[in-house]
């Protein structure tokens, strides 16, 4: 470990720009970046799935809701959101006084829900276009075979859907990951946030931004990997026969 | 009638004597560029107003001569010096080496303060590695303030980087923020003044250690005009001598 710290030392020894303090600075915005797009994915996700179905429902007080709340997250900007969100809860009466501000004090919680609410969004009719364009035999089937709703939409419905909604989730990682950039506007040293500090502190926008862009191809090439390899495995059925 | 025909003979005389001693200096004209609150601006009836005037026009009287300000806008400032539109520049001009390369500078006549500004009730007496310990503090990113605090407070204190110091006046309303650091008149402006008696400052004006304040503003000179240069330096040390720019400085830099 001391030698690798020493081989790094070494050769940042002529370099005025990317010392060990501003590396950190981008190591520490990595984390930070890694941990409010994986947390407001999951989040989001799990929303999504039961937001996606009830989005199908036959029940317009069901349905309406859940159509106003895509419509509103889809038709602003993330960044007004975020804003109106992490300034905007400041302004509920007293506030500051309840256990609420203890999480909402500093700005991760409200980005964290802020980007969880966009993603919900989006990966809702991302899942209803896929549940719709369920087969209709598929159903039928399921019905002929006296399943019950909940079990058909377990055992036929989302299984097939989710497969058909992979390539275009896979879309909606990459994008979140590239939204989150917005973080640093609510003062989170994000990757992004880090690169605004090394550039403002020693004027060198294209080392500081050229070094994060850097950092984001290897994290969306990471996605990418990892959504192909999901699709490989999950959509198998769908190759074309070889052989 | 009286007396202004002995003043004018006293300022004539005055300036006799000037010029006896400064063989080069005559009335000159200064250029400066407007708005910059509070250093250079305008009254609402239109008359150039601030801390450079002021200061300008006192050192000008010390030494006794006529000083007349010309406006022009900033990216031509120093052009319009070699031009010889004006003779001197006093326009909150930072004093560095690129600029030492094309002017003559005075000495430095003001660094321009920071100061640190806190909600009325704060605990924070003086700020120090102690006292700031796990507090929140609020700086506008890239700034010469964001510099001193991250490189003095970084590691024991969060610090939040605005964008905008609208934001972070924003944000210390909220609660969010403990303490910011901030140029002396803005903050005087957007929280002192604007929001009465719920922000104070603490601590005393910061305007040391040069490597993060600069070496502060100087009066600008063509290369050659050595004594003029050195006739403004003679009066500013003389102004602050006998308290006249105590007296201006108090005037746009009190609380």
């Amino acid at each position: 470990m001391e030698s690798l710290m020493n081989w790094l030392q070494a050769q940042l020894a002529d370099n005025s720009i990317f010392t060990l303090q501003t590396l950190s600075y981008y190591g520490d915005g990595l984390v930070t970046t890694i941990q409010l797009v994986f947390l407001s994915l999951i989040i989001g996700l799990v929303l999504a799935v039961p937001l996606a179905i009830g989005r199908g429902s036959r029940h317009a007080w069901v349905r309406l809701p859940i159509f106003f709340y895509c419509y509103v997250f889809r038709g602003t900007p993330l960044l007004v959101q975020l804003y109106l969100i992490y300034y905007g809860v400041v302004f509920v009466e007293g506030i500051q006084d309840t256990w609420l501000w203890v999480i909402l004090e500093k700005p991760f919680v409200p980005a964290l829900v802020a980007f969880t609410l966009n993603t919900g969004a989006y990966t809702t009719e991302i899942f209803r276009g896929a549940i719709k364009s369920t087969p209709k035999g598929e159903i039928e089937a399921a019905r002929a075979y006296g399943m019950s709703w909940s079990l058909m939409l377990r055992r036929i419905v989302l299984p097939s859907a989710f497969r058909r909604a992979l390539p275009a989730y896979g879309n909606e990682v990459i994008f979140m990951l590239h939204a989150s950039a917005i973080a640093s506007v609510v003062t989170i040293m994000d990757l992004t946030g880090a690169a605004r500090f090394v550039y403002a502190r020693f004027y060198a926008p294209f080392d500081a931004f050229l070094f994060v862009a850097a950092i984001y191809l290897c994290l969306t090439f990471t996605i990418i990997y990892f959504f192909r390899h999901l699709e490989k495995r999950l959509l198998a059925h769908l190759k074309p026969a070889s052989g | 009638m009286k007396l202004n025909k002995l003043l004018s003979i006293g300022v004539l005389g005055a300036s006799m004597i000037a010029g006896v001693a400064n063989a080069e200096v005559r009335d000159i004209r200064i250029g400066v560029d407007v708005p910059y609150e509070p250093m250079e601006y305008r009254t609402p009836d239109g008359e150039l107003t601030g801390f450079d005037i002021e200061l300008g026009n006192a050192m000008c009287e010390e030494i006794g001569i006529q000083c007349e300000w010309v406006v022009q806008g900033w990216d031509g400032i120093i052009p319009g010096l070699q031009a010889r539109k004006y003779d001197a520049i006093m326009s909150s001009m930072t004093i560095n080496d690129q600029r030492r390369e094309q002017v003559l500078f005075s000495d430095p006549y003001i660094t321009p303060p920071s100061a640190w500004f806190a909600p009325t009730d704060t605990e924070i007496e003086t700020p120090s590695e102690e006292s700031l310990e796990d507090k929140t503090i609020g700086v506008q990113r890239g700034t010469l303030q964001d510099n001193y605090v991250t490189d003095l407070y970084g590691d024991v204190a969060d610090v939040n980087r605005y964008a905008t110091a609208d934001d972070m006046v924003l944000d210390m309303d909220s609660g969010r923020l403990d303490i910011v650091f901030l140029d002396f008149p803005i903050g005087k402006s957007t929280l002192l003044d604007s929001e009465a008696g719920d922000y104070t400052t603490v601590g005393e004006k910061i305007t040391e250690p040069k490597e993060y304040f600069g070496e502060g503003f100087g009066i600008a000179f063509r290369q050659r005009d050595e004594a003029l240069a050195k006739a403004f330096n003679e009066a500013l040390a003389t102004l602050k001598e006998n308290g006249t720019y105590a007296e201006i400085e108090a005037k746009y830099f009190s609380e």
